[in-house]
């Protein structure tokens, strides 16, 4: 399952830190960060807790970069 | 910054002067300095320390702004060290590196305003007429099947049918066609088209979602998303630079003053210089004039053809695009208009149109393509009252009687069972042969006839570099070779079957190695071979979901000479690209080299930092501009 997010990071190499986060998240198959138009495309795992995950997707990509937000 | 120091340098002079004893004052001023040299430097560069404190604490030692805050902090203790009073550095790369920062993010809030104003296609509202009065709602809430009213001026929302009314259509913003479309009662419009002139009210045959404004919205926006290998090898490269000049800075610090003082008897008065050293490398070490340029240059290319009418589904596919070497088409409605049309009529015994004449009115009863085409090329209203024992012949062709005149048309076979000597054709297309009254009356040649820019098409193709041209169709090896010698394709395969095209692609895949391969087609039938393909590119695509959903181009339009056009973009683009790259590249590592040497200092780190950034961000914002090409 594939889920868009609406995000706000300022640098485009944070976003490239936010998907690093993103992708070791447990629950977490695949992700891609467009910086240009801030959005993140999440691809969760089978039978994965989406809200759970993107709790924790939050929380790593906190730890990171501190400025960024995702809308959940 | 420089009028602050000066101000100060006054100031400092005044006080010494007043002292009497000038060294003596500035060492014992030294402190006031420092503080007074503190306040514009905690004014300018508060959020990134406070950044810095924090990234700390979540221990990400990498991060930008812990390094900028080690690199300033660190000039301004070896300037106390070293007590020449020198902070203005320290201050001026906190400047420097802010004013970056404020233009990255204008540059890009602007591209993407800028893009967005491209696609502005978005419809707000939808006009229902409710009680003789018009009401505005949200398109989205519109069912299929709802009759809804344009007005001049506005957006047609949602794909449908004309009920009522006539105007003309700018479809610019979808198809890159300025010239307007003229709709009336029974004409399907798309959504994004703007009226223009009439009232016009149209019966919904699409949800709000499903319209084609949605899909290509949807499209333009999702398509940065899928990235191309120079994105990856940028944030993969970002992943180990920084780190790498991290270390070489550590390395730098320690390692050749430690030599110098064992092996050269030298004293520890060599540190300072050196951990100045160290410290332009950290100043250097942010990647992030690379890494914003390169997603910036696909975007503004991708946002560029998509005002020219051609969606790129993705960075990667644009990226494919401009290695293509080879472009195979599908013949039908790809390099052809894909409808019959009489393109001739030869050794006729009567008039032309008297000939036609018959021809239509013999076939009449018939809804085969050809008999449309007689119809459409005799363009007046039928009498079937006139047409007497029609008699279809399969095979072969039809008999009739038409005006009293007994008349027969068909091919070669009926013309020799009737024996009537006919005279054949040189032309290529289906032969009509007509005998009237039992004599050879001559033949109309019915042809899909080429699009009129086909033959520009291959050419352009071939001027921008495009090593071979193939054409694939399921028509018989005569039409194909004609048409493919007409446009100059350089190679034919005919009577394919739908299933044999794939595997006519994957052999040219083959043979071409190294270069890519674009399959063109019109969509409908193609989806196996678009996807096939290295790269597929779908014409003509409007309102075709299937064509949009298989395809990684999607052509607005049926002009095959946006082929060439798409190429040269991504051509373009990824130009732009590798200059980024490359510039961006060299002046980090020139910078890194000259600071480990000790020829260039922080004021010359920075400006290289933010002025590639800021060249590196214009140039990119230079893939928008592509209508030219």
């Amino acid at each position: 399952m594939k889920k868009t997010y609406e995000i706000e990071v300022d640098c485009a190499n944070c976003a490239n830190k936010m998907e690093d986060a993103t992708k070791k998240t447990e629950g977490v198959a695949g992700c891609t960060v467009n910086f240009m138009t801030q959005k993140m495309i999440v691809e969760f795992a089978e039978g994965a807790d989406e809200k759970k995950v993107m709790k924790q997707v939050l929380k790593n990509c906190k730890k990171v970069e501190d400025d960024c937000e995702i809308y959940l | 910054m420089i009028a602050l120091r000066i101000a100060y340098h006054f100031l400092g002079e005044d006080v010494s002067d007043a002292n009497g004893a000038v060294v003596k004052a500035a060492l014992v001023h030294e402190p006031v300095w420092f503080i007074l040299y503190l306040i514009p430097y905690g004014i300018i560069g508060y959020d990134i320390l406070k950044k810095a404190f924090k990234g700390i604490i979540r221990g990400q030692v990498f991060d930008e702004n812990f390094l900028m805050a080690v690199a300033t902090i660190g000039a301004i203790v070896v300037a106390l060290v070293q007590k020449n009073g020198d902070y203005t550095e320290a201050i001026a790369v906190m400047l420097f590196y802010q004013i970056g920062e404020l233009f990255q993010s204008i540059a890009v809030g602007k591209s993407r305003r800028n893009i967005s104003k491209l696609m502005d296609i978005r419809p707000d509202y939808a006009n229902i007429e409710r009680d003789g009065s018009l009401e505005q709602v949200d398109p989205s809430e519109v069912s299929v099947g709802t009759v809804i009213v344009v007005q001049p001026g506005e957006k047609i929302p949602i794909d449908g049918i004309v009920t009522e009314g006539t105007s003309s259509l700018n479809t610019v913003a979808l198809t890159g066609e300025s010239l307007p479309r003229d709709v009336r009662s029974g004409d399907e419009v798309i959504s994004g088209s703007i009226n223009l002139s009439g009232v016009l009210k149209v019966q919904t045959t699409k949800e709000f979602g499903e319209s084609t404004v949605s899909k290509i919205l949807e499209l333009v926006e999702n398509a940065s998303s899928r990235k191309s290998k120079s994105e990856e090898f940028i944030s993969k490269f970002a992943r180990f630079y920084t780190p790498a000049v991290c270390y070489s800075a550590l390395a730098l610090a320690i390692l050749p003053p430690l030599f110098q003082m064992l092996f050269m008897q030298r004293g520890i008065e060599v540190w300072p210089a050196w951990i100045y050293r160290a410290l332009t490398f950290l100043v250097i070490s942010c990647p992030c004039a690379l890494v914003i340029s390169i997603p910036l240059s696909f975007f503004a290319g991708i946002g560029g053809a998509g005002k020219e009418g051609i969606l790129i589904k993705g960075s990667n596919y644009l990226e494919t695009l401009s290695k293509v070497k080879t472009v195979v088409f599908d013949k039908t409605g790809t390099l052809t208009k894909g409808v019959f049309e009489v393109t001739g009529v030869h050794h006729n015994q009567v008039e032309n149109e008297k000939l036609l004449e018959y021809a239509a009115l013999a076939e009449c009863a018939s809804s085969h393509p050809i008999s449309k085409s007689l119809q459409s090329a005799y363009g007046r209203e039928i009498n079937r009252d006139r047409v007497k024992d029609i008699e279809e012949i399969s095979g072969e062709g039809i008999t009739a009687v038409v005006d009293g005149v007994q008349v027969a048309i068909g091919n070669h076979k009926m013309m020799h069972r009737l024996n009537v000597p006919h005279i054949d054709c040189h032309c290529v297309g289906t032969i009509l042969h007509m005998a009237l009254d039992g004599k050879y009356a001559g033949h109309i040649v019915i042809s899909d006839v080429e699009k009129e820019s086909s033959k520009e098409a291959i050419g352009k193709l071939r001027s921008s570099g495009i090593r071979k041209t193939v054409m694939l169709t399921g028509d018989a090896s005569k039409v194909a070779e004609g048409v493919a010698a007409d446009l100059g394709i350089d190679e034919v395969v005919s009577e394919l079957l739908p299933a044999d095209k794939v595997g006519e692609v994957e052999r040219i895949i083959k043979e071409n190695e190294g270069g890519k391969v674009a399959f063109v087609g019109d969509g409908i039938n193609d989806a196996p071979v678009l996807t096939r393909a290295d790269i597929g590119i779908a014409m003509g695509a409007m309102g075709s979901d299937a064509a949009i959903e298989a395809a990684d181009v999607v052509l607005m339009d049926d002009d095959p000479v946006k082929i060439s056009k798409a190429i040269r973009i991504s051509r373009k683009c990824l130009r732009i690209v590798y200059e980024n790259i490359t510039f961006a590249l060299v002046i980090k590592f020139a910078c890194l080299v000259l600071g480990a040497l000790g020829i260039a200092n922080m004021w010359l780190a920075i400006f290289a930092d933010v002025g590639v950034m800021i060249i590196a961000v214009l140039n990119a914002i230079r893939a928008l501009r592509v209508h030219k090409l």
